[in-house]
């Protein structure tokens, strides 16, 4: 038995044994192998140190042969008649790099002599370089005005690793006017450097950040070139070879006219609010203005934290685009859209008379809907409810059609959901159905909630470009162009210009002739009618203009109560809105316009509508 | 019965009684680590542009992974190979985590967020891989039949296989590599390193087809240099400037002017060995070599001491692994071979790698400092 033990270690042991030697023989293998590398390594440090030293020595100590990303230049913006919205203006920057500077202190305070700098910022300066990699450029001066160029470059020999640079920078000269739609370009940030092309963007500091400017970077930034550049141990420029150049960014020529945009601006004034203008034949924007603005030649020059924080918070968001992100009820320019819902599923039609006394009550409710005309308008049909906006004939419409059939109808316009414009960041707006309210708010639907939809209140929401889209297909009887802010796009260098067609252009086959024939004929009624709601502005146009105006509440008044303007929060008052086309026959021009907490659509929209309209006519 | 202190006295009959021997370290490996960590962060102040900031940052993670190497060092390996297959189980699940759920970076998906820090599971591999299959080679004797070794093969290449789509084909090329030594070390037929060596360049095509566009790009641009000035031989071309302007003496500490006028790009990094070349010269560099020569050759000793089949193939892998890494990295700066971003060991800026390292010589030190006394 222990023999046997015995035995079996003795096995173990001596396999134990050979396996040692075994794995001890290729330890030493190994160890020989990696000695075999580290020769080879060594080998090469050899030649590279010793054999090819003077070459790479040259190479290093006389000329440093940097390659250097040259930047594509980017693309113009053009408006309609070739007016420049957004250009590229050469500026210099006074720029430094702490590690060639010798005296930080007495290069900044000899800086601060020459440019009359403060101690303030002279303080946060110094905080910056010391913050920052020793081998990175500091800017110390932006925009530097030539003056300042002409005494710095005398002055510059004495300053080493102090530097004047020159780059191009974009530009908007009409300011505020353009803010939002041709958007501005800023910084290349973090987020941007993800969905970049790095190769491409390497020398670019900036990228577009709103606007056209976003939505068409990519055409806009052009390709980048490179050269070698032969620096010496100062890191000065010796000698610049011929490399790759660069491809600048296509120009773009959009459908937006200058005057308009000033126009409609100024109308505006300074009420919150926006205006959509735009030719319902191609969908081209003719004018695109948000109020309140900003100026977005501060984003590119860059601005203090506390510029930015105070724009940024401002409850007047002038920062926010409300043409596109804006929501607004409808409100009473909704009723055209619903009456041809009317007319199509042969609910009403012209003739059909209801009576008005001032409210509407569902069968089976005591709850009254009101009419905005407290007496009522007596006897009403589908002309005179839209040309004066009778309230109770849409309640009853409204009600007759129910929520899925009339959510149906103007889905086909374009409510609640985005227009596809060629811009950034647009938003679907809402149109109620009683999915959506099951889905959303996980409640079912109220009959009342269909009247108030009639008449463009409740849940409707709509941003000013759809109700301008909206207004379009109408006047266009049916035919939807795509809204479309780019017109042509240039190459660099090249003279013709090549036609961006509309992307999209389909039409509703849903409704007869005869029924546009009558919602039209109303909104004609709406300006050019006895009792029309915007007869004011009618009685002084050469030609027939069909509009809607439309009045939304931002504050529910309750049954019995009586809207009272002068006692109530600026904030919570109506928002006047109003759309239009002109002529009404064969439409050329669309414009829908929302002014926030401005009262009464008749009062104070449609006046706009007008100063444009005018204009307009006289562009043509 | 056993008394505690007769328990120790058994299993821990140390050869020496030396104080680091009793807390489980090797004091000339730990010189030789400390050595090529000082050396790295006095480099690092320089291409780094004196920034105090990052050499804090760099001893933290220094300290951290130290802490990782004492704690290893003090699991005895028979533990370590009772947990092998775990181990490597769990990183195969955390790398298809990594495909499936991974945060995308540069193109990339390698890190996995947990809940404090993030964390690459193709690190954990790296020591995983050679633990396993040290552990299943040893299960029998060896050397390893023909089976095993297929099996050893594939155990290697499946987690390969899925760094590599993440894509990190460099850490994928070294894991297989870590693998490829066990085996050499576990004594495999030479008619089958033969079969090996002859089967080799038909892995190329699938290597090429595995690649992705950029990996396809820096291969051609290292055999053309010219045709992307702006990309990946731009590197090699400034690296090489910085190297061969060092010279024998090399311009000194700090003065280097590739570096430090950024002409050479990822000197903190992955290039910093072109940054001691070019301010320390021929001499510098071959000290530092002489160095890494040093540890690893430690780690081989450790090995050929190592009292299991187990500890020996698995203290030989670690070792000739860390040798590999330095010459992938040097090989790569000095452009003997194509750029795929490998670390320079213990010396450039980062932390994963050095965790990863001092985490194998953690083991290194457990395998030499739980050696029991041979029973007479």
């Amino acid at each position: 038995m222990s023999s046997k033990s015995q035995m079996y270690s003795q096995v173990i042991l001596k396999d134990h044994l050979r396996e040692t030697s075994l794995v001890n023989d290729r330890l030493i293998l190994a160890a020989l192998f990696a000695i075999i590398l580290f020769t080879v390594v060594i080998t090469r440090l050899v030649i590279l140190q010793i054999m090819e030293y003077e070459y790479f020595d040259s190479l290093s100590n006389n000329n440093h042969v940097d390659i250097g990303a040259l930047p594509p230049q980017r693309g113009l913006i053009f408006d309609r008649n070739g007016v420049i919205l957004a250009e590229n203006i050469p500026t210099f920057s006074l720029e430094l790099i702490p590690e060639q500077v010798v005296d930080i202190d007495k290069t900044l305070s000899n800086l601060a002599m020459i440019l009359s700098l403060s101690s303030d910022n002279i303080t946060e300066l110094k905080q910056h370089i010391n913050n920052q990699r020793r081998f990175n450029r500091v800017v110390v001066q932006k925009l530097l005005t030539e003056k300042e160029v002409a005494k710095l470059s005398v002055n510059l020999h004495r300053l080493p690793g102090v530097d004047i640079v020159g780059r191009l920078i974009r530009h908007y000269p009409y300011g505020n006017l353009f803010a939002h739609t041709v958007g501005y370009v800023g910084r290349i940030n973090k987020h941007d450097q993800e969905t970049i092309d790095e190769l491409n963007y390497k020398g670019t500091m900036w990228i577009g950040k709103t606007g056209v400017e976003r939505y068409y970077e990519k055409i806009l930034h052009g390709i980048v070139g490179h050269r070698k550049i032969e620096t010496n141990v100062q890191g000065r420029v010796v000698r610049e070879s011929q490399g790759v150049v660069s491809l600048a960014g296509d120009d773009l020529f959009l459908h937006l006219d200058l005057n308009l945009q000033r126009v409609a601006s100024n109308a505006l004034g300074d009420n919150k609010g926006s205006v959509v203008a735009l030719d319902p034949r191609t969908g081209g924007i003719l004018a695109m203005v948000s109020k309140p603005d900003f100026n977005p030649n501060d984003f590119v020059t860059g601005m203090s934290k506390k510029e930015y924080t105070i724009l940024r918070d401002s409850t007047d968001r002038p920062l926010f685009d409300r043409t596109l992100r804006g929501y607004y009820p409808p409100g009473s320019t909704l009723k055209p859209f619903v009456a041809l819902a009317g007319l199509e599923f042969s609910v009403i039609d012209e003739y059909m008379k209801i009576f008005d006394p001032g409210w509407f009550k569902l069968p089976g409710y005591d709850h009254r809907y009101r009419c905005w005309k407290h007496n009522g308008h007596g006897y009403v049909d589908l002309k005179k409810s839209i040309a004066q906006s009778c309230d109770v004939y849409f309640y009853n419409l409204a009600n007759t059609l129910g929520i899925d059939r009339m959510h149906n109808f103007l889905d086909v316009f374009g409510f609640g959901h985005r227009t596809g414009i060629d811009l950034p960041s647009e938003n679907k707006g809402l149109s109620p159905s009683r999915q959506w309210k099951r889905v959303n708010r996980n409640l079912s639907w109220y009959p009342g909630e269909t009247l108030i939809s009639g008449i463009g209140q409740g849940f409707n929401q709509t941003t000013p470009l759809q109700l301008a889209q909206a207004a379009a297909i109408l006047a266009m009887r049916g035919i939807n162009a795509l809204p479309q802010v780019l017109r042509y796009r240039r190459k660099y260098g090249e003279d013709e210009m090549q036609l961006q067609l509309v992307v999209r252009m389909d039409s509703l086959e849903i409704v007869s002739n005869k029924n546009w024939d009558i919602v039209i004929g109303s909104m004609i009624e709406v300006l050019h009618g006895e009792h029309g709601t915007a007869r004011h502005i009618g009685i002084k146009l050469p030609f027939k203009v069909a509009g809607k105006t439309g009045t939304s509440q931002l504050f529910s008044i309750k049954e019995g109560e009586i809207y009272d303007e002068d006692n109530l929060a600026k904030n919570l008052h109506d928002h006047a809105l109003f759309i239009a086309f002109a002529p009404a026959k064969l439409p050329e021009f669309v414009v829908a316009i929302v002014v926030e907490n401005g009262g009464s659509g008749s009062k104070v929209a449609a006046p706009i509508a007008h100063t444009m309209i005018k204009n307009y006519l006289r562009y043509r | 019965m056993i008394s505690p202190l007769n328990y120790r006295q058994q299993t821990q009959g140390l050869i020496s009684r030396s104080f680091s021997n009793g807390i489980h370290m090797d004091a000339l490996l730990l010189l030789g680590l400390l050595i090529l960590l000082s050396v790295g962060l006095m480099v690092l102040f320089s291409a780094g542009g004196r920034d105090i900031d990052l050499l804090l940052k760099q001893l933290i993670r220094a300290g951290t992974a130290f802490i990782v190497l004492f704690i290893l060092a003090q699991i005895h390996p028979d533990k370590m190979r009772n947990v092998a297959y775990w181990v490597y189980g769990l990183g195969l699940i955390l790398l298809v985590g990594v495909l499936v759920f991974g945060h995308e970076g540069k193109g990339a998906q390698r890190w996995l967020h947990l809940v404090f820090f993030r964390f690459q599971p193709s690190e954990l591999m790296k020591l995983a891989v050679p633990l396993v299959v040290a552990t299943y080679l040893t299960e029998r004797s060896l050397p390893p039949t023909v089976l095993r070794l297929m099996i050893g093969l594939l155990i290697i290449i499946v987690p390969s296989f899925l760094i590599a789509k993440q894509p990190d084909l460099g850490t994928s090329l070294l894991i297989v590599c870590s693998g490829l030594i066990v085996l050499f070390l576990s004594g495999i037929r030479w008619k089958i390193i033969l079969v090996f060596i002859i089967l080799c360049p038909l892995v190329f095509p699938i290597l090429w087809y595995i690649m992705h566009a950029y990996q396809r790009q820096r291969v051609l641009t290292f055999f053309n240099p010219e045709s992307d000035p702006l990309g990946a031989s731009y590197h090699i071309i400034q690296s090489k400037i910085a190297i061969g302007s060092g010279g024998v003496f090399g311009r000194g500490w700090l003065k280097g002017t590739q570096s430090h006028l950024e002409f050479l790009p990822e000197r903190s990094t992955d290039f910093i060995f072109a940054v001691i070349a070019e301010e320390f010269g021929l001499i510098g560099v071959s000290l530092l070599l002489f160095c890494y020569l040093l540890v690893a050759g430690r780690g081989m000793f450790i090995a050929s001491q190592a009292q299991t089949s187990f500890s020996r193939l698995l203290a030989g892998s670690i070792s000739m692994t860390f040798l590999v890494y330095v010459f992938v990295n040097v090989g790569m700066v000095t452009g003997l071979l194509p750029v795929v971003g490998v670390p320079l060991p213990l010396v450039s800026y980062g932390g994963t790698s050095m965790l990863t390292i001092l985490a194998g010589f953690g083991i290194l030190m457990s395998i030499h400092t739980h050696r029991r006394m041979m029973v007479p």
